[in-house]
């Protein structure tokens, strides 16, 4: 026997799935709230702009907000033109054939590799072999690599996006692959590419993991003069402050958190700015 | 008669699919040469194979040669690149570059290394865009979106992008196909003009157009030339019965 009408199922159904897809906005608010309402109180130009004093519980963490651009750079340099020349031969160059399926089975398992092993991997391979030392060098190609599958599937993707007609009407008038991809092809793919870029970067950046044994410093009385220095860096200071440090005022570790947070978030906001620029733009 | 392209024993396959069978026809030069049929006779595929856009498609292949100057352009030797310089392309859709009007002419030339300094990149745009009778609506916004132009205008500014390379024949698939009647009349007075200087050949679904605009007229079916000829004869004289069948509209 039938309990409800196939108009009240409906109704309890619309109800559920609505409830179900409003719970998901609910842990993103309160991450952010919390870490704003505890972190605020210690955000400061000091706290921004100094380095940090008594055994970390005092001062600021000027350092690690350093680093952490310095690595982004970093990060964007290694990435970069391995992930838009690896994007360039999958859309334009590869055929089908044992290397491009070779490239691609490489890049999937690149996304699926834990961010530990990269960091033990960068350890190894950076660190060690080619001897750069726990180094922003070390620190950055292993953030590069991390990001590279990010990078890639993003730009491919935009560049897939551009239209054929394009290419058809620039080789039509005598252009030849390389002047269609370079004239035609990657300047409207660029706003995608530019925003995946962002996104990877913004990815990686808040990891410990790859980081640990390759860049990031405890503490240090100096900021880095070279690429073979260390540095401190936001998301390991973080790990180090709430782990290893006993004492350390809570409002600081909150002050850190919404630091980085603010960070992550903020190049995520350029990159979908960009990309809703790139839309309002695009008249294909 | 003076023949741009020979083309002689001309087949193509798209992989099993036999596309064109054993084709044999002159291209005048400085001439416009119309080819006609139903849709899926093959004769885009035939424009396309004059300048071998089709090299892209995959399992494509061609048999016999198409000369341009005596020269066939399935030979190994023969330059891709160059031949497309040679041998222009119009396409069905206006399709300009999301770019300045100024840019989009300018494209070929530049990829080209045609100009020496800007000075003559200006000259070879002005002169383009006077050829594709577009000048008088362009030149007060060159730097203007060539998105803003209607699409008759557009279709103009892509013919302009293609003779700004100074092809040698100028190939159109259906170029008025998107436009409406008084554009379409612009672009066939426009053609006659360009005659002049280029061979053209075009494909058109239109035999008012092939009639009209035309002086030698080719009829494609299932793959094969069924006839060829000048223009007046072949409409009004016609040698095959399924030619008179089609033109006539009790076959198509």
């Amino acid at each position: 026997m039938r309990v409800l009408s196939r108009q009240q199922t409906q109704k309890v159904a619309t109800f559920l799935i609505t409830t179900v897809a409003t719970l998901v906005v609910i842990p993103v608010l309160l991450i952010i709230l919390m870490i704003f309402y505890n972190g605020m109180s210690a955000i400061s130009w000091e706290f921004l702009t100094q380095p940090p004093r008594n055994g970390m519980t005092e001062g600021g963490i000027m350092p690690a907000i350093l680093g952490t651009i310095l690595l982004t750079l970093g990060t964007a340099v290694a990435a970069i033109p391995l992930g838009i020349g690896a994007a360039i031969y999958l859309a334009e160059y590869a055929g089908d054939n044992a290397l491009t399926r070779t490239i691609r089975l490489a890049i999937v398992n690149l996304a699926g590799i834990p961010s530990i092993v990269y960091g033990l991997f960068g350890l190894g391979m950076f660190v060690l072999f080619f001897q750069f030392g726990t180094s922003i060098l070390a620190g950055s190609l292993t953030l590069g690599l991390m990001t590279l599958p990010i990078v890639i599937s993003t730009a491919e993707e935009a560049i897939l996006s551009v239209p054929q007609a394009f290419r058809t009407v620039s080789y039509s008038v005598g252009a030849t692959r390389w002047q269609t991809i370079r004239h035609q092809v990657l300047p409207n793919a660029m706003p995608g590419i530019i925003t995946g870029i962002i996104l990877g970067l913004s990815r990686a950046i808040g990891e410990t993991a790859p980081i640990l044994f390759t860049v990031a410093a405890f503490y240090l009385p100096n900021l880095p003069t070279s690429v073979f220095d260390q540095t401190m860096a936001l998301p390991y200071h973080l790990y180090v402050i709430s782990t290893q440090v006993p004492g350390m005022p809570l409002q600081v570790q909150y002050g850190t958190a919404l630091v980085l947070l603010l960070f992550t978030l903020s190049l995520t906001f350029v990159a979908t700015m960009i990309r809703s620029a790139m839309r309002r733009r695009r008249e294909w | 008669m003076d023949n741009k392209l020979e083309i002689q024993n001309f087949s193509f396959y798209y992989g099993q699919f036999q596309a064109l069978i054993n084709l044999n026809l002159p291209i005048r030069r400085n001439q416009i040469t119309a080819l006609i049929g139903p849709s899926g006779c093959g004769k885009s595929t035939f424009l396309r194979a004059l300048n071998r856009m089709n090299d892209t498609i995959k399992g494509a292949r061609a048999e016999g040669q198409v000369l341009l100057d005596g020269k066939n352009i399935y030979d190994p030797d023969v330059d891709v690149v160059q031949l497309r310089q040679r041998v222009g392309m119009v396409f069905q859709r206006p399709n300009p570059f999301p770019q300045s009007i100024y840019n989009n002419v300018a494209y070929g030339p530049r990829v080209l290394g045609l100009a020496g300094g800007n000075g003559r990149l200006d000259e070879i745009v002005e002169q383009s865009l006077r050829d594709a009778a577009l000048w008088e609506d362009v030149k007060d916004r060159l730097e203007g979106p060539a998105q803003a132009l209607n699409p008759g205008q557009q279709q103009r500014l892509c013919i302009a992008r293609t003779i700004a390379v100074k092809p040698e024949v100028v190939l159109m698939d259906e170029p008025c196909s998107a436009l409406d009647p008084v554009a379409t009349l612009k672009i066939e007075e426009l053609m006659q003009q360009l005659a002049a200087d280029y061979t053209i050949v075009i494909v058109t679904h239109s035999m008012e157009q092939a009639a009209r605009a035309s002086h030698w007229t080719g009829f494609f079916w299932l793959g094969e030339l069924v006839e060829y000829g000048r223009t007046p004869d072949l409409f009004t004289n016609p040698e095959k019965e399924l030619t008179e069948a089609y033109i006539t509209g009790r076959q198509g």
